[in-house]
């Protein structure tokens, strides 16, 4: 398909600015890694090496830099910052975790948001960190060292099918699952990312999808929260995937709150209809708080 | 005694006495060593298991899992115990270093940034023990510690790795 977003025209309010946002490159964002040094402290850092910054209005630890290139400074080096869009930062958020829960992250590599729960958890607890690439999870452990993260253990296999044998079979508080997707919403920061777009990428990812998902919950404990995130807009597989769920286990889809503006998810695509409770699910779109596009929703295992 | 299996995480032993991997070192040594070169207290690792995977190569875990586990990475690597002195990661440093009250060198700016970079530098000024320490320089307001340097001979070696060393 030559132009995958025009699928979302009539899902989208200002279907014009939205293409336009699309179209705008994203700033340079980056997370103060609050495990190893304060926004204060960092801020200070930076000021001293000259670089100039812009606070991220709703979020206090996030910092938009003067420079393409993060990755040399000295509050990079000492593991203070983390290159991580405004967008990535919403799983954290929604799942909340608190110091000393155990927290499972079935497709965590490179590791954005395994340090940000390590950080919301103040390294406490436990934080099983997956991915079934070698060289992803080879990313993923210099970042948790680099952060400082103590509390992390990085396990590889195909989460469809991952075995808590290593962990006492005890099962999770909670589970962040930021799962591969068609990457839409990542248009401004990779405009190549929709070249090799089809529909049968999209629904063979899909599957996949309900299969992370699926296990997720079937390894969170009942009470538990399991937030079920994708960087793209494509319904069949975001609440097509909620749908499933809903229909194969004892969850329900929550409210939560985000400091973005966000639209609800959909109830309806193509002719197929999802459960009404999806709707609790959040879309981000680029033309609402200038970021990338994003999609999270947050479930709660019954129990 | 069994041999170390280097691809899975061995809980090192309470004390030498309880050891059962030959030349595994125990918890209260890595313990010891922290304390006795570096001065970091002891209950900074109170709530921490050591494990050894890959030979020598010693990772603090901040919690418990079932031991041993074949998984890719628990926690942290902090020391290297197979050479004739045990050497600290960059990694550790950065964490833990700051709670250094021995064996650590200040560094200022032009020194820093060459350590980064790699390279060894002349300094004259150090005298207490040879050996690994731990490199800080002042960011921020206060001192953070870099990484680890080898000092001898009125020399200080960074000890970056390859990959983290940058031209700033």
């Amino acid at each position: 398909m030559d132009d995958p977003l025009s699928r979302y025209e009539g899902l989208v309010d200002d279907y014009g600015a939205f293409r336009d946002a699309c179209e705008r490159p994203l700033p340079q964002v980056v997370r103060v890694n609050t495990l190893k040094a304060s926004v204060p402290r960092t801020v200070r850092a930076l000021d001293e090496a000259g670089i100039g910054y812009e606070r991220v209005g709703w979020n206090d630890t996030l910092l938009e830099l003067d420079t393409d290139k993060p990755g040399n400074t000295w509050p990079y080096v000492h593991g203070w910052l983390y290159g991580q869009e405004e967008v990535s930062t919403l799983p954290g958020l929604a799942c909340d975790p608190e110091p000393g829960d155990r927290v499972f992250d079935p497709c965590a590599a490179p590791g954005s948001k395994t340090t940000h729960l390590a950080a919301l958890m103040d390294d406490e607890g436990l934080l099983v960190a997956n991915d079934s690439n070698l060289g992803r999870l080879s990313a993923l452990r210099s970042n948790t060292e680099r952060c400082g993260l103590t509390n992390v253990a990085v396990t590889k296999s195909d989460a469809r099918n991952f075995s808590l044998k290593p962990f006492g079979g005890e099962r999770f508080d909670r589970a962040v699952v930021d799962v591969p997707c068609s990457c839409e919403g990542t248009i401004r920061k990779n405009p190549d990312a929709l070249d090799e777009w089809t529909l049968d990428h999209v629904e063979g990812v899909a599957g996949i999808q309900k299969g992370i998902l699926n296990r997720a919950v079937e390894v969170t404990k009942p009470g538990g929260t399991v937030v079920y995130s994708t960087c793209t807009f494509a319904p069949e597989e975001n609440e097509a995937v909620l749908d499933h769920a809903l229909a194969n286990h004892d969850v329900e889809v929550v409210e939560y709150d985000l400091p973005l503006e966000t639209r609800p998810g959909v109830t309806e695509w193509e002719g197929d209809e999802f459960d009404p409770s999806v709707a609790r699910a959040k879309r981000v779109y680029p033309h609402h708080n200038d970021t990338g596009g994003f999609f999270c929703a947050k479930l709660e295992v019954a129990g | 005694m069994r041999e170390n299996d280097g691809h899975r995480f061995g809980r090192l032993p309470a004390t030498d006495a309880d050891r059962e991997v030959a030349d595994r070192p125990s918890r209260e040594a890595v313990v010891a060593f922290w304390r006795d070169r570096y001065g970091i207290p002891e209950d900074t690792w109170a709530d921490y298991t050591f494990w050894e995977r890959g030979s020598g190569k010693i990772w603090a875990f901040r919690g418990e899992v079932p031991s041993p586990a074949r998984i890719q990475g628990l926690g942290m690597a902090v020391l290297r115990t197979d050479g004739e002195h045990w050497k600290p990661t960059t990694n550790a440093a950065q964490r833990f270093g700051g709670l250094a009250t021995d064996c650590v060198i200040h560094l200022d700016e032009a020194e820093a940034k060459a350590f980064l970079a790699g390279h060894d530098r002349t300094i004259e000024r150090w005298d207490g023990d040879w050996g690994y320490l731990v490199a800080t320089h002042d960011i921020g307001g206060a001192p953070e510690p870099i990484g680890v340097g080898l000092y001898l001979h009125d020399e200080l070696r960074s000890q970056i790795p390859k990959g983290t060393r940058r031209d700033l």
